[in-house]
């Protein structure tokens, strides 16, 4: 069992939380993942590691509540316990030797995307952070950007903050203005990851995106988070999460991941009904 | 007088249109009298023959001997000398290829039913109340053990009953590997599993769960931490795939993706927190025995027609003759020497049929066995909504990749000698992570043959 030692809402739909979890802060890197089941009989899924604290013993995770078990897990309160938290996973976001690179995050990716964005600050890269989000009330992390990035540019669909329009808008002028980056790290929907990597192609940017398909047991197993990468059957789990965003078939992970839509709606409306709450 | 029937008694079971539509075990064991009429088949031959085809060496017919006799906690005891998981082996040992293939009553005749008399010994001890388990005395070693599977417990088993300290590392949530995650509740059912492993903590053997071997902690890390010696028993690892087109539509699965859903997520059961999917018709492509524990489960799931595709003949299957039977007895449908070319979308990128060619079986191949060559114009599509490919496994990277001088084959199977030994001192392998996807006993064998290697090596420290 694993102990929440913090939680804190980022926005209606966004949750922070700290975990107990001592190995798993000893070796985390960004750009890893862990497994956790909620409860006994829960299912497995994967969050991408949010943050560490190698002295405190924590791991952050930040999740969006889209589904019964995300749901199940914003029920838990601080001084609660996690039945199953398995760690770190996958292989970390490689950052040796990069000057300049501009970190773009959409949504609940930017909790991807920000230790990324702080490893990359630490060793001294100039960090340019684009972060997308659909309006002002759904903004998470700004201030931990704004401390890990010589820039930043955010973005929401509505214009309700910051600047109105898409992610690719804000990094397409940068790039336009003259900007020079070793390489571009993306982290969000997988829509909007594919046209970074369309925008980026035109100028040959190297870039980078962080890969989230369905899973199960998230060691190398049972071939569930398959991609197709560069014509190859590449596992996320062992082979990623992070992979050549030139070389990925997005258009099969899209349609891959909306396999278990209908069941994760119905099994998320019977979740609310459990905790007495609308479906938003 | 011995029993000199020519035929084993038949194992009661679940009839096949029942059975189909449960989860729940098919073959439902001998009763006393059934164990005590079998075992008297047993001529306790001088040279047992019978042993030497056992992977763990157990004493058979001494075993034997003491349920003719009535003495079931005696058998019990002779078999646990040996084995670690008797109720597991008893079940699931290909027991015609191994100890019972080398019966002298099978010369004329079926052999003395020796893995449902192992079944019936496991099953009596497991149910009887105040099983009292001597905890060894401790010799204050301590070996670590990666993965809870058959070679990993069996070798925690070993080396527990020999007094050492043992800490078994599995990555998932719940003790068992292959066990647990592959073999389904109607072959094996979790709770006898979850038995075996019980024993085995009786004993003194610690079970952390949630360990990533090789990410969480190296092999290094381990010895560093005080662990005179390690094994690793981390099975088969990831699922291989044909290469044809249409492979990653939604509806195709591996077997291994598939079975972990329905075993260890318990998809099976009614409103899972793991979503399966129910389909109507089901491909299984391959022949071995996770083919047919794919294809059972499938029809258990519902399916109206569940099929093994399959690229060779009948007489080529890897799968046990048992297991054949019993998916044939419950309507599985074998499309034999058929190999897939594609898998068809429907409009919604679900799978829409499977186009397939017919086969022929050409010269022997390196393996021995015949060489399949493609039929010229036999190109037809299968009507099917979900496809299960199950053809091997290819070994876990993550240990490799995190240990330095453990050298593994090109394939990624770790080098290990007969007595389990690696190229790095004091770290043992076995099971699948070894030979390549095989079978539980096989992993056992190797376990118990690294157990005796491990405490030769600590005591001659």
């Amino acid at each position: 069992m694993f102990k929440i030692l913090k939680k804190k809402v980022l926005n209606p739909t966004v949750t922070l939380m700290e975990i107990d979890a001592p190995l798993i802060a000893k070796k985390a890197e960004p750009g890893q993942f862990i497994i956790l089941r909620v409860d006994e009989n829960g299912e497995r899924i994967p969050l991408t590691v949010a943050d560490f604290d190698r002295q405190k013993g924590t791991v952050t995770i930040i999740f969006q509540i889209v589904g019964a078990t995300t749901e199940a897990l914003n029920h838990k309160e601080e001084g609660d316990y996690i039945q199953d938290f398995v760690g770190p996973l996958g292989v970390p976001s490689h950052t040796e030797g990069l000057k300049k690179v501009a970190v773009v995050g959409g949504g609940v990716g930017c909790a991807i995307a920000y230790p990324i964005a702080k490893k990359l600050h630490q060793q001294g890269t100039e960090v340019h952070s684009v972060v997308g989000f659909r309006n002002k009330d759904l903004v998470i992390l700004e201030e931990e950007f704004n401390n890990v990035s010589d820039k930043v540019c955010m973005m929401t669909d509505d214009g309700s903050y910051g600047r109105k329009g898409l992610v690719t808008d804000a990094l397409k002028d940068l790039i336009e203005s003259g900007e020079q980056y070793d390489e571009v790290i993306t982290i969000g929907p997988l829509i909007m990851m594919k046209f970074v990597t369309l925008l980026t192609k035109q100028y040959n940017i190297p870039t980078i995106v962080s890969m989230n398909p369905i899973m199960i047991d998230g060691t190398g197993m049972c071939g569930g988070c398959r991609l197709t990468v560069g014509g190859k059957t590449k596992f996320a789990c062992v082979d990623g999460p992070d992979f050549n965003g030139f070389e990925v078939d997005f258009d099969e992970a899209m349609e891959r991941g909306s396999m278990y839509k209908s069941f994760e709606r119905k099994a998320h409306e019977e979740t609310c009904n459990l905790f007495k709450k609308e479906v938003e | 007088m011995p029993n000199m029937s020519l035929k084993k008694n038949p194992m009661p079971s679940q009839e096949p249109d029942v059975r189909n539509k449960n989860f729940l075990e098919v073959a439902l064991g001998y009763t006393e009298e059934m164990a005590i009429d079998e075992a008297k088949r047993c001529l306790n031959c001088k040279h047992s023959p019978c042993v030497s085809g056992c992977p763990v060496s157990i004493h058979i017919p001494e075993f034997i001997k003491e349920v003719a006799n009535g003495n079931f906690a005696k058998a019990y005891e002779i078999i646990s000398k040996s084995s670690s998981l008797p109720a597991v082996c008893g079940r699931v040992c290909p027991q015609e290829s191994q100890c019972e293939a080398k019966c002298v009553r099978g010369i004329k005749g079926e052999p003395v039913g020796i893995g449902r008399l192992e079944r019936f010994v496991a099953d009596w001890h497991n149910a009887q109340e105040n099983t009292e388990i001597k905890k060894p005395k401790s010799n204050g070693h301590k070996v670590a053990i990666v993965g809870s599977g058959p070679s990993g417990l069996t070798c925690a088993g070993d080396l527990a009953k020999m007094g050492y300290d043992v800490t078994v590392f599995e990555a998932l949530h719940l003790a068992g590997g292959v066990l647990v995650y592959g073999i389904p509740e109607f072959r094996l059912p979790k709770s006898i599993v979850q038995k075996e492993i019980d024993t085995l903590k009786e004993l003194g053997v610690k079970v952390e769960t949630n360990m990533v071997i090789g990410k969480v902690l190296s092999i290094d890390e381990l010895i560093d931490d005080g662990f005179e010696a390690v094994f690793i028993g981390s099975g088969a690892g990831l699922p291989r795939f044909m290469g044809i087109p249409g492979e990653n539509l939604k509806g195709v699965y591996s077997a291994n993706e598939f079975l972990t859903r329905v075993n260890l997520m318990k998809s099976y059961k009614e409103n899972p927190t793991t979503p399966i999917m129910h389909a109507k018709k089901v491909a299984v492509v391959g022949g071995g025995n996770v083919a047919m524990d794919a294809a059972r489960s499938a029809k258990r799931l519902g399916a109206e027609e569940v099929y093994i595709v399959y690229r060779r003949s009948e007489e080529e299957l890897p799968a046990r003759k048992e297991e054949v039977e019993h998916a044939k007895e419950e309507g599985i449908i074998f499309k034999l020497l058929n190999n897939p070319v594609e898998i068809l979308p429907n409009e919604n990128n679900f799978v829409g049929g499977m186009k397939c060619v017919e086969m022929e079986l050409g010269e022997p191949d390196e393996s021995g066995r015949r060489r399949p060559v493609v039929k010229e114009d036999s190109e037809f599509t299968l009507d099917v909504d979900c496809v299960i490919m199950s053809i091997g496994t290819s070994p876990n990277p993550l240990i490799k990749s995190t240990t330095k001088g453990l050298e593994t084959q090109k394939w990624g199977g770790i080098i290990a000698d007969e007595k389990g030994a690696t190229s790095r001192i004091g770290v043992y392998a076995g099971g699948d992570a070894v030979t390549g996807a095989a079978t539980v006993i096989l992993a056992m064998g190797a376990g118990k043959t690294a157990a005796a290697a491990i405490d030769e090596y600590i005591q001659n420290k």
